[in-house]
């Protein structure tokens, strides 16, 4: 055979550049993302970073609870079914002083603060530990300091829920589909061994409306930028004396209580 | 060269083998596209039918990160019209039902994408099918 090691290499080297011209020209035709033409909405509502402000003198009745609950699970297609209590989806809940802010009980404590309950969500922290912790950053802390999650990328390995400190993340253990009745069409669902939580209502902000439970809680939940001084919430933070959960923690939570 | 026939022969088997898909399917029906359902009331959609053919599935890619992470969700088609980049509440708001118009293609084409999974179709909820 004629054929020799210089041989060789030449045929080695021009078939490699034409597969590479190749895969140059096939790639040129494909599609191009059109990045210039994709804008946000006009009525979009704007903050340095998003806070909310509970007042729980006017969560006081079962009822009041429900409603702000109910606006939440509703729109957002959280499983509302006795039948899965146990692996229990919530984004926004409710539960006894001690549990909420544990450190602070007392034995004499005031009877209203003993014996109510205290809303609970996403405290969309300053300095979150779920942000840490997520190995594909599925969930980050977007520029107005709301928390975001991408459900799209979560692999559902927990990590965020053993970080945070608040017990604000529910896990999929099974496909929440058949679990969520009169599904919301503009919201999708979640899958099985998916992370969820509060989003702040990222999608009703973009609209230019306030979060679900604020519009539902008659003025008990207060939303607003806490970087504006002149600001409504940072008003009644201004006039009000307010705790915020587990302080000492340092995550810098962005949700305040009225006591 | 040694063993000549030995390695025609082999040649001539592998390719018979390499070219199987095709003459096998010599005498059997072409393929066909499968008949989709059309929305009624809408006529144009956001690019031309052939572009989002080819396209339509880097396009939600591409919406799903630039509305996901960059917060950007309003879309200018090539008519100029704007349109909110939403599978659920632009897409499916025309094509309402995912069993008529997206399974069909998906089905005869045997891909299975997964947008199902936690994105919503209108008509199937209606009826309670999903």
């Amino acid at each position: 055979m004629g054929s020799n090691r210089r041989q060789f290499l030449r045929i080695a080297g021009v078939t490699t550049l034409l597969g590479l011209g190749g895969g140059i020209t096939l790639s040129a035709s494909s599609y191009q993302p059109e990045e210039h033409s994709a804008r946000e909405k006009e009525a979009r509502l704007h903050a340095g970073r998003w806070g909310m402000v509970i007042d729980t003198r006017k969560f006081q009745t079962e009822e009041d609870f429900h409603r702000v609950i109910e606006a939440c699970h509703s729109i957002h297609n959280v499983p509302r079914d006795e039948a899965k209590a146990k692996q229990e989806i919530k984004w926004i809940w409710a539960d006894h002083f001690e549990h909420v802010f544990p450190g602070k009980e007392n034995p004499f404590l005031a009877e209203r603060v003993e014996q109510n309950e205290f809303l609970l969500l996403c405290n969309h922290c300053k300095n979150p530990p779920c942000v840490r912790v997520c190995p594909t950053q599925a969930t980050y802390k977007r520029e107005d300091g709301i928390v975001q999650m991408d459900f799209h990328r979560c692999i559902g390995c927990r990590y965020c829920m053993a970080g945070c400190p608040f017990g604000s993340r529910s896990f999929n253990f099974c496909d929440p589909g058949p679990y969520v009745k009169d599904k919301n069409p503009d919201f999708p669902v979640r899958m099985r061994g998916v992370v969820e939580k509060c989003l702040f209502c990222y999608e009703r902000l973009e609209e230019g409306k306030q979060p679900a439970c604020v519009e539902a809680s008659n003025g008990g939940l207060i939303f607003g930028d806490l970087d504006d001084p002149d600001s409504h919430i940072r008003q009644v933070l201004r006039e009000k004396y307010t705790i915020r959960r587990k302080v000492d923690l340092g995550t810098e939570p962005s949700v305040f209580y009225i006591v | 060269m040694y063993d000549a026939g030995k390695i025609l022969i082999g040649l001539v088997i592998f390719l018979l083998l390499l070219t199987f898909p095709f003459w096998y399917s010599l005498g059997q029906a072409s393929y066909e596209s499968p008949e989709l359902q059309l929305p009624e009331d809408s006529q144009e959609c956001i690019r031309d039918t052939e572009w989002m053919r080819k396209n339509h599935m880097q396009l939600l890619d591409d919406w799903r990160d630039t509305v996901v992470r960059e917060g950007k969700s309003v879309y200018t088609g090539s008519e100029g019209k704007q349109y909110d980049m939403s599978l659920q509440k632009t897409c499916m708001d025309c094509h309402t039902s995912k069993k008529k118009f997206c399974d069909r293609c998906h089905n005869s084409a045997s891909v299975e994408p997964y947008c199902w999974d936690c994105h919503v179709a209108p008509e199937e909820v209606a009826n309670g099918q999903q």
